[in-house]
This record gives C-alpha cells, sequence and structure tokens, in this order.
C-alpha cells in the first residue's frame, strides 16, 4: 500500500534566521497511484460510513492531519 | 436544468468563535481554486467535449455548487453574531466596510472574483489537465485551511472536501484514460 504523506530533510544554511524545520512533507493521496479504477473495488458497509469518509470506497480514502501538530510533521 | 435538495450535501457544524477563520475560508468561496470557479469551470467546458465525458463535468460541476453551499454556511455561521468590532480584529474590517456581513466572492485577501481564475481552451485534454491540477489546488487549499484551525467540526466538515477533491481528481484522470482509448485495449507495439 502507498503512504499517503512523504517527507523529506532540507538543507538548513548556517545562518539562517528562524529555527529550521528539519523535516517537511507532501500529501501524495490514492488516487495518484490508481489509474482507471478497478471494477468491484470493495465498498464501505454503508451509506453512513460511507458519507462520513467522503467516498464509497476505503481504496480512495485519504485521512489528513495537520502535519504541523504534535511537534511537526 | 437543476432540481433543489433543500439540504447541504455533507453536515456543516462550527463549535468555535473564531471569525478570522471566515476570512481564511473565503479563499475557497470566490478564490481562484475555489469552489466557484471550479463549478463554472466544469459547468462551461461540457458543451465542447466529447460525449464520453460529458456527464462526468456535468455531474462534478454540479457537486461543486454543492461545496460552495458548504463554505458559505460555515463563512455565514463564523460571522453572523460578530460585531464590527470583531470583524475588525479578524482582518474582515474592510469587507464590513463595503458589505456589512453579506457574502462576497472574493478570495481570502479580498480580491474579487474573475472569470480569468479558469480557462477553457477547447482541447478536451489541455481542458482536463487544468480540471486535475484544479482538484489538486483546491484539495491543498483544504489542508491548510485545516492546519489553521483546531475547530474539530470545522475540520471534519473540510476533511469531507478535501476528500471529495481526491475523487473528483480521479474521474478525471479516468476522463483523460477513456479520451487516450487505449483501455482495456490489447496493446501490440
Amino acid at each position: 500500500m502507498n503512504t499517503f504523506r512523504k517527507t523529506y530533510k532540507p538543507f538548513i544554511g548556517p545562518f539562517d534566521p528562524c529555527p529550521p524545520m528539519k523535516v517537511k512533507s507532501y500529501e501524495t493521496p490514492p488516487q495518484l497511484y490508481m489509474g482507471f479504477q478497478p471494477y468491484n473495488l470493495p465498498q464501505f458497509p454503508n451509506l453512513q460510513t460511507a458519507l462520513k469518509h467522503g467516498t464509497l470506497w476505503p481504496a480512495l480514502f485519504a485521512p489528513y492531519e495537520n502535519p504541523y501538530r504534535k511537534g511537526g510533521a | 436544468m437543476w432540481y433543489y435538495e433543500k439540504k447541504l450535501q455533507y453536515p456543516v457544524r462550527v463549535s468555535k468563535c473564531d471569525v478570522q477563520m471566515a476570512k481564511f475560508l473565503t479563499e475557497q468561496y470566490g478564490g481562484a481554486d475555489g469552489e466557484l470557479a471550479a463549478a463554472l469551470r466544469y459547468l462551461n467546458q461540457r458543451y465542447t467535449v466529447p460525449d464520453k465525458i460529458i456527464g462526468v463535468l456535468n455531474d462534478i460541476g454540479t457537486e461543486e455548487l454543492a461545496h460552495l453551499e458548504m463554505i458559505a454556511t460555515m463563512v455565514y455561521k463564523l460571522t453572523k453574531d460578530a460585531t464590527p468590532d470583531d470583524l475588525k480584529k479578524a482582518g474582515l474590517g474592510a469587507h464590513y466596510a463595503n458589505h456589512d456581513k453579506a457574502l462576497y466572492f472574493e478570495n481570502a485577501g479580498g480580491v474579487p472574483f474573475t472569470a480569468t481564475y479558469f480557462t477553457a481552451k477547447g482541447d478536451p485534454i489541455a481542458d482536463l489537465y487544468e480540471d486535475i491540477a484544479a482538484e489538486e489546488k483546491a484539495r491543498s487549499t483544504y489542508q491548510w485551511l485545516i492546519n489553521m484551525t483546531d475547530d474539530t467540526d470545522l475540520i471534519d466538515s473540510l476533511t469531507f472536501l478535501r476528500e471529495r477533491e481526491i475523487i473528483h481528481s480521479q474521474r478525471f484522470l479516468e476522463c483523460v484514460e477513456i479520451l487516450k482509448e487505449e483501455r482495456d485495449r490489447k496493446k501490440i507495439f
């Protein structure tokens, strides 16, 4: 399974004015990997759950959380 | 034509009095990658794309209007009980001077909406690639908005809207595949 978030460590200059963010991140949601959606993908068990997730298919659901919480990415 | 259902696509609850967040949310109301731009872009493109993908543009364009309504609800809820002083403190003094508490199609910086935010090239591939980019940009805007609030109810609605951008992007990517017409065809090179 693909990960929804990738991280990298940017160059940190010796004379930068602010405390460095050592790790930065970006999102890579599932549609980037799926190509044409396969037939008969498993669906969420009921409509309530699907609505809550914003999609019928778990394979296309990408959770998102603020990467700056809990001390950064 | 459209039939109107008098309810939101997904519930919108706001549990924190954070007037400044209304200003930021306006980016998705009348901003370049906002829901209005998206709806107008897709609904307008419907006329000049191959028949096979008109339905996708129709459905997604319509859904964007439902999203526009959700954003409007959020902005309204966050500003309806604010005094002029509250609005001033939230950076909305200039908005109040011009519009009172009326919603206005502008971005978070107060720049009015313009049709130049999107285009219609007439080339189906070019237009679909713009649509895919628009969905990814709207997805990012939702991320940045989520990053700026700790209101869990608001985050819930914004997370739903972000997920819809992902689905729309998937559908536009599939439209490109349909137009390429190589799907399911045995390829011999």
